[in-house]
């Protein structure tokens, strides 16, 4: 049945010849298992640079994929020839792939049983399908928002620009599961710029707004107050501007959800995955720290972190009926009470290190690529009830100097999830539990576990804002995957703070 | 494959055209891979892709006329993959350039009467890849698994072959084809206690220039220097880019290489007080970076496609010819990217983005081996990893270090030190360069999936900001 918005619009492709070409072929070639993916995937981009159309995009990608097991190897083919013969083919070429490989296979592959789904239909909620809003009018509304703010004080220039997607997927594999998903997310995005001519240097604000599982009803309003940070992007820039560099040194910082939800997905949420954890990304997006002979005893944080992965949180990116296994969307603890409890899993990984089940973590970009094991909504819990929990003021009271930190700009992290090191879009001074303007320069380096370890207290459920990204990379060739993170504001005492001209200088 | 040939697919979509102007683009993929880890195979997968774009350009008579001399023209684009009904891809861009306002990067099509560039005729059927491609690489790497698992270590990685066959035609009679191929081999060895972990990796158009015995071979020696392992604090230290690690951040430098943004005060190629820094010195040593499509070992595509209008490209200039491209010249700014309206505007030549990169030193001849050599103490690293932009006014770079990082002394490895993170701008990294090495063929790590062509010397740079410690092997 469909939960959401609306069904995928798939109605016109030979769904049922094209899976049933390619289960058959795939089970006459005695593969122990077959799935099929067929999709459909819109995708429009409007960027406007100061008022004036810079680029646009409106795309529709389809094709179908199909991944073997066979005599324990894996093989993977897929095509944009969407013709019953061209399905059944795949069935050939992964076969081959799968024997060829074999040679060099050290033990054979295994998937996690999940049980059959029959055929069952999902969607994410939504209300206006943002792909049937003409390119014309997304460049109307990017226009209407850059004359706000084209001419406005400080402002010298102004970026919009929307990323808008439907991704429309028909799953189908040997045990008699059939899944046809819808997924709608939107983001758009709004930055100006302020140029002093003079020293040659400039600065950016941008929207803190995040990327998320709605319509185009975002942009009006559902969800965010277009219209009031909007109105603020000036002023804060001008401040910005004006602000001075802050002085390296060691700070409590405050972090707002804006910018902390990226420190989780890069020290929790990727350090969380089990196909890292195990190696299997070892010459690529890396391992992790947080190794499988420390699950239930690795002190993660301090007691007051916990840390949930789901793929059924409302709104979020990474949000499905059904992942790219057939596996259910599920619920999991990651970090309990400061403890590593658990991780992302696809089937394959599931049995790897002998989960019993997959909680669900498969995913593939695009009917062309394998599914590989990608990031849940992996969202820092807010303070527990009873009681409203803290406001970011009152966690801003409790420092005597330090910094607070708003919005996401750079991020990187080591290969294994220790090193990090984040700017934002905009850091206040903190002085004596007050707000005491702006500070340029900023950034924050820690190591993962020392700094969950300094967590000293999270904010209330009024804190609490789903984030997240449109563009995670993964795998090799790349993936990228969307998702949320969820999280409230939080208090760290005693993190590093570097100031960026120093570091550039000689 | 039951699709229709790509230049019919181009032709096809030209005479459905109704709009003042149409441009088409057929990309046609062919791709196989086989992916490992563990010791073992663990993704192998082969794919046909197509994308077809069309470009619909419609005057908008009353408009002020562009500034490069263009008519004033509105643009609309779609693109699909797959086989695609072209009619109704041509009927939506046209939908899209119908409500559109004059783009401000317009510009006449392009002549077709230019030099034709690429191999073999418009009508010749795309290139295919194979898994066959790979397979000396599988029967390697089964070897190399068996003597992996006997030493105790642990290889992942990742080989991948694929053409991509291009085809462009414009209703001002141009027609271009282009077939690129293009290669990765990447290995990575890790002692099983993950505390050694080296890597080695290279570009390649055929995979005949691949031996899987040859990497493993670079490894081990890399793995033996790893026996002794030397703990050293952040700071400043003298070391030794070898070409791959190079190639990571003449990459990014080369990325921000926008006129546009120079122009406006937004970039690190900004003069203070106005104007970019184009005729400026940049750095002591007279380096020579540049792109062409003629580098011998490093071809690309000699015209312009682009399915999207950005900063520095534009739909307009599809099919314009590709050049050999000096971007800094003994060491002095001498071009930033423009499209042709944006450098009009500007008063200089249109200078489009070339499918590859070099760095040269002219005159230097000595290799890496040579410069550990006559190293007193410095640090030699492998590859750079997770390089993300800090200060775009400084292009002030953050990254890491990653698998393998050598303490060298009295021109000798003499152990393996733990990783860093560094904060350095590939700018500066230019000026503090001592010395540099031959060019030679190099895969960039962090961008090498999108620039595999590449070729780059080794750099001795000194006073290399190590801003801390990563404990990550």
């Amino acid at each position: 049945m469909v939960s959401g918005g609306g069904p995928a619009e798939l109605g016109d492709l030979p769904l049922e010849q094209v899976r049933t070409a390619a289960l058959e072929r795939a089970a006459a070639l005695g593969c122990s298992h077959a799935e099929v993916r067929v999709e459909r995937l819109r995708s429009q981009f409007v960027a406007l640079r100061d008022g004036r159309v810079e680029t646009t995009v409106d795309d529709t990608e389809v094709g179908v994929g199909l991944r073997v097991v066979r005599r324990g190897s894996i093989g993977f083919a897929a095509t944009v020839d969407l013709h019953p013969d061209a399905a059944a083919g795949l069935a050939d070429e992964a076969a081959g792939l799968a024997d060829a490989t074999a040679a060099a296979l050290g033990r054979p592959v295994e998937l996690a049983d999940e049980p059959p789904h029959g055929e069952v239909q999902w969607s994410s909620p939504y209300e206006v399908d943002p792909t049937t809003v003409a390119v014309a009018d997304k460049v109307a509304l990017l226009d209407d928002w850059s004359g706000r703010l084209l001419g406005a004080p400080g402002v010298d220039h102004v970026a919009a620009r929307v990323l808008a997607v439907v991704e429309d997927k028909h799953f189908a594999d040997l045990t008699g599961t059939v899944t046809t998903q819808r997924r709608v997310r939107v983001f758009p995005v709004v930055e100006v710029v302020g140029v002093d001519e003079g020293s040659g240097t400039f600065e950016s604000m941008r929207t803190l707004a995040p990327p998320v599982g709605r319509g185009w009803e975002y942009t009006a309003g559902a969800g965010w107050d277009w219209d009031a940070e909007l109105d603020q992007l000036p002023s804060l820039l001008t401040e910005k501007m004006a602000a001075p560099s802050v002085e390296a040194g060691t700070f409590d910082l405050v972090i707002d959800p804006s910018n902390l939800w990226l420190t989780i997905h890069e020290s929790v949420g990727h350090a969380t995955e089990l196909d890292r954890a195990l190696g299997y990304e070892a010459a690529y997006a890396g391992t992790s720290f947080a190794t499988v002979d420390q699950l239930g005893s690795l002190r993660y944080g301090s007691p007051v972190m916990h840390v949930v992965g789901d793929r059924t949180t409302p709104h979020g990116l990474a949000t499905v009926g059904y992942d790219d296994e057939g596996v259910a969307g599920q619920s999991f603890d990651i970090v309990r009470d400061g403890v590593l409890v658990g991780y992302q899993l696809d089937r394959r990984m599931a049995v790897d290190n002998g989960f019993p089940r997959s909680n669900g973590c498969a995913f593939a970009d695009s009917p062309l690529h394998v599914p590989i094991q990608r990031m849940a909504n992996v969202s820092l819990q807010p303070a527990p009830g009873p009681g409203p929990g803290p406001t970011t003021e009152d966690l801003v009271s409790g420092v005597d100097r330090g910094v607070y930190v708003m919005g996401d700009k750079s991020w990187s992290i080591d290969m294994q999830r220790h090193n990090f090191q984040f700017t934002g879009q905009r850091f206040y001074r903190i002085e004596g539990g007050r707000l005491a303007g702006q500070l340029r320069d900023v950034a924050y380096q820690a190591q993962t576990t020392e700094f969950w370890g300094s967590l000293e207290a999270v904010g209330g459920a009024s804190t609490y804002v789903l984030g997240g990204a449109m563009n995670c990379g993964k795998g090799q060739p790349g993936q990228v995957a969307p998702v949320s993170h969820g999280c409230p504001s939080a208090l760290f005492r005693g993190i590093r703070v570097l100031n960026t001209r120093d570091e550039a200088s000689r | 494959m039951s699709m229709s040939p790509p230049h019919e697919v181009v032709e096809r979509a030209l005479a459905a055209s109704r709009s003042d102007g149409c441009t088409v683009i057929v990309e046609d993929v062919s791709q196989a891979e086989v992916r490992f880890a563990n010791n073992t195979t663990t993704t192998n997968g082969m794919r046909r892709d197509r994308r077809v774009v069309v470009v619909s350009f419609r005057l908008v008579p009353g408009a002020p006329a562009a500034p490069v001399g263009a008519a004033p023209t509105a643009v609309g684009v779609a693109s699909a993959s797959g086989d695609v009904d072209v009619e109704e891809l041509v009927r939506t861009s046209e939908g899209e350039a119908a409500r559109a306002g004059p783009a401000p990067d317009a510009a006449p099509l392009v002549d077709p009467s230019g030099p034709p560039g690429g191999g073999g005729g418009f009508d010749d059927p795309p290139v295919l890849t194979s898994p066959a491609v790979l397979d000396g690489v599988i029967r390697g790497l089964g070897d190399a698994f068996a003597r992996a698992r006997s030493a105790g270590n642990l290889i992942a990685g990742f080989a991948t072959h694929g053409v991509e066959s291009v085809y462009l035609g414009t209703s001002a009679g141009l027609r271009r084809r282009h077939v690129q191929p293009a290669g990765t081999m990447e290995l990575v060895a890790r002692s099983a206690d993950g505390r050694r972990s080296v890597w080695s990796g290279a570009g390649s158009s055929s995979f005949d220039d691949i031996d899987v015995y040859a990497f493993e071979e670079r490894l081990d020696r890399r793995l033996g220097w790893a026996h002794r392992q030397v703990e050293l604090p952040a700071g400043r230290y003298e070391v030794l880019l070898p070409p791959d690690a190079t190639a990571d951040l003449m990459v990014s430098l080369s990325e921000a290489m926008s006129g546009r943004d120079a122009e406006e005060g937004r970039s690190p190629f900004s003069a203070a007080g106005g104007g970019t820094k184009v005729g400026e010195p940049l750095c002591p040593m007279p380096f020579e970076l540049r792109g062409d499509p003629a580098e011998p070992g490093l071809e690309c595509s000699p015209f312009l496609t682009t399915g999207a209008s950005g900063t520095d490209v534009s739909v307009f200039d599809n099919g314009l010819p590709v050049g050999a491209t000096r971007w800094i010249e003994r060491g002095t700014l001498r071009r930033l990217r423009y499209h042709r309206a944006a450098a009009g505007r500007a008063g200089v030549d249109p200078a489009p983005p070339v499918g590859n990169l070099v760095l040269t030193l002219p005159g230097a001849s000595r290799t890496l081996e040579d410069m550990i050599a006559s190293t007193e103490r410095g640090l030699l690293l492998t590859c750079l990893w997770y390089i993300r932009e800090v200060d775009p006014v400084t292009l002030l770079l953050t990254g890491l270090t990653r698998d393998g990082v050598y303490l060298v002394e009295r021109g000798e490895v003499v152990g393996a030190v733990n990783n860093f993170r560094f904060n350095e701008s590939p700018l500066e990294v230019l000026a503090k360069a001592v010395e540099a090495g031959c060019t030679e063929r190099a895969l960039s790590r962090e961008w090498g999936e999108w620039m595999n062509r590449t070729a780059m010397p080794a750099l001795r740079v000194a006073d290399f900001n190590m801003s801390s410690v990563s404990p990550a092997t």
